[in-house]
């Protein structure tokens, strides 16, 4: 398979960040209660994982290892600001419905754990294609979250009608706050049954190196290089 | 004065408890999930993010309001609000070093039981949520130091609650595949549910 094809193949696929690698849990949770939304922000998380992807790639020999850490996050936080402001101004519907889940992309472990794990290691062109992979994982995975959710909660898909229409009663608790935690609680251990079963044919899936594996925090933290800046240094 | 001690109290009751931060708001479930399998850890990190929050929520608007936004700048047509997400995270991060470094000098016993948790901090997306809601909401700044210490004890409470009802999930029998991970995000959501009851509170 063609390298770059690979890499797309490993974000979506292989190693979905929603569903096998189970990071970036606060927007997960948060944004999916139609598939709008959830779409919406997958979109806008993978802008910012490309460009910053690109970006710290490109200055990968120029930034001094002490100081990446403050450096990979003043160059996302900067990318998060423009896409903020873009959908301020274009999609001002999507904005609104988002809030404050938009500027938090700053702080999503994947865009750290990307720059840290893959684009500060690798050439330019193939960091754009990791990005890509992981950022329409990550939209694959709001998406279908939001999807059930917005039928079971809602009766609608992309908000067309679809099950109402049929006499279906919504339960409106799923795009509720309880339903986020339920719908994903549902997903873990399905992806545990598939977990176990492929591990019984001999191709165990990716470990999940979030902090919803139950593990501290540090976990995660390390995994992505989340800690605060001079802690890594030492 | 009795109006605004009021707004005040209403902020306090409406985002310790009506809105909690993590279940129904969905900041800073990392920790949550992570770091709530004992009582007395739990607690510890409540305890540092209640430290940690209250102050950054300070700092950072301060910095907000008398630097981004600053009136003379603004006069001149000099608009510098945009920055805020980038210049937050920044200040978010080294007061969280700061913090723990002087808790180490000055307060070593503090450090003892909030020390490993203070590094975590960064990652939780509440502080960086808080600071940019309470722009968002335009609060004042004792409004906004009252919403984060607020904020943060929901979280206290949160995560305590959390870890007492999973050391009792410890003893039970759990079909496998919601062993772990699952069965706390089952607990979550009933306890949103439970929480979704304080929104009928007349405040």
């Amino acid at each position: 398979m063609n390298k770059y094809v690979e890499r797309l193949y490993n974000g979506i696929i292989k190693e979905n960040p929603t569903f096998v690698l189970m990071l970036g849990m606060c927007p997960t949770l948060a944004v999916t209660s139609s598939a709008i939304n959830g779409l919406g922000m997958g979109l806008s998380t993978t802008v910012v994982l490309v460009f910053a992807n690109l970006l710290i790639s490109i200055f990968r020999k120029k930034i001094p290892n002490g100081v990446r850490i403050p450096a990979f996050i003043v160059i996302v936080a900067s990318l998060v600001t423009i896409v903020e402001f873009l959908l301020k101004a274009y999609i001002p519907v999507l904005s609104e419905s988002l809030g404050v889940y938009i500027p938090l992309i700053v702080v999503n472990c994947i865009i750290l754990g990307r720059a840290e794990s893959f684009a500060s290691k690798n050439e330019p062109v193939i960091s754009i294609f990791d990005g890509l992979g992981m950022g329409l994982g990550f939209t694959l995975g709001l998406t279908i979250i939001g999807l059930i959710r917005e039928i079971l909660g809602a009766g609608t898909i992309f908000d067309a009608p679809v099950l109402t229409n049929i006499g279906y009663t919504p339960m409106t608790i799923f795009i509720m706050a309880p339903g986020a935690f339920l719908v994903l609680a549902f997903l873990v251990a399905g992806m545990n049954i598939i977990r176990k079963k492929m591990e019984e044919k001999g191709k165990p899936l990716a470990k999940p190196s979030g902090c919803i594996t139950g593990g501290d925090c540090a976990n995660c933290a390390s995994a992505a290089g989340c800690t605060s800046p001079e802690k890594k240094e030492n | 004065m009795g109006e605004t001690l009021g707004s005040l109290v209403t902020i306090a009751i409406t985002y310790a408890i009506v809105n909690n931060v993590v279940l129904s708001q969905f900041l800073g479930i990392c920790p949550f999930l992570g770091v709530s399998k004992k009582t007395e850890t739990a607690a510890g990190m409540g305890g540092a993010v209640i430290f940690v929050i209250t102050i950054a929520s300070f700092v950072t608007g301060v910095i907000y309001k008398f630097v981004l936004a600053n009136e003379y700048l603004m006069n001149l047509g000099i608009d510098l609000t945009y920055l805020k997400t980038i210049v937050f995270i920044l200040v978010i991060a080294a007061l969280v070093q700061f913090v723990e470094m002087f808790l180490k000098k000055v307060m070593p016993p503090l450090y003892q039981s909030l020390g490993v948790f203070l590094p975590l901090i960064t990652t939780n997306c509440a502080v960086l949520g808080v600071a940019l809601n309470a722009i968002t909401f335009e609060y004042n700044l004792l409004e906004t130091v009252v919403y984060g210490l607020a904020t943060a004890v929901g979280f206290f409470i949160a995560i305590v609650l959390m870890a007492g009802l999973r050391e009792k999930i410890e003893y039970n029998d759990i079909p496998k595949p919601f062993q772990g991970t699952a069965i706390v995000l089952i607990t979550a959501a009933l306890m949103s549910i439970a929480f979704m009851g304080f929104s009928g509170m007349k405040i």
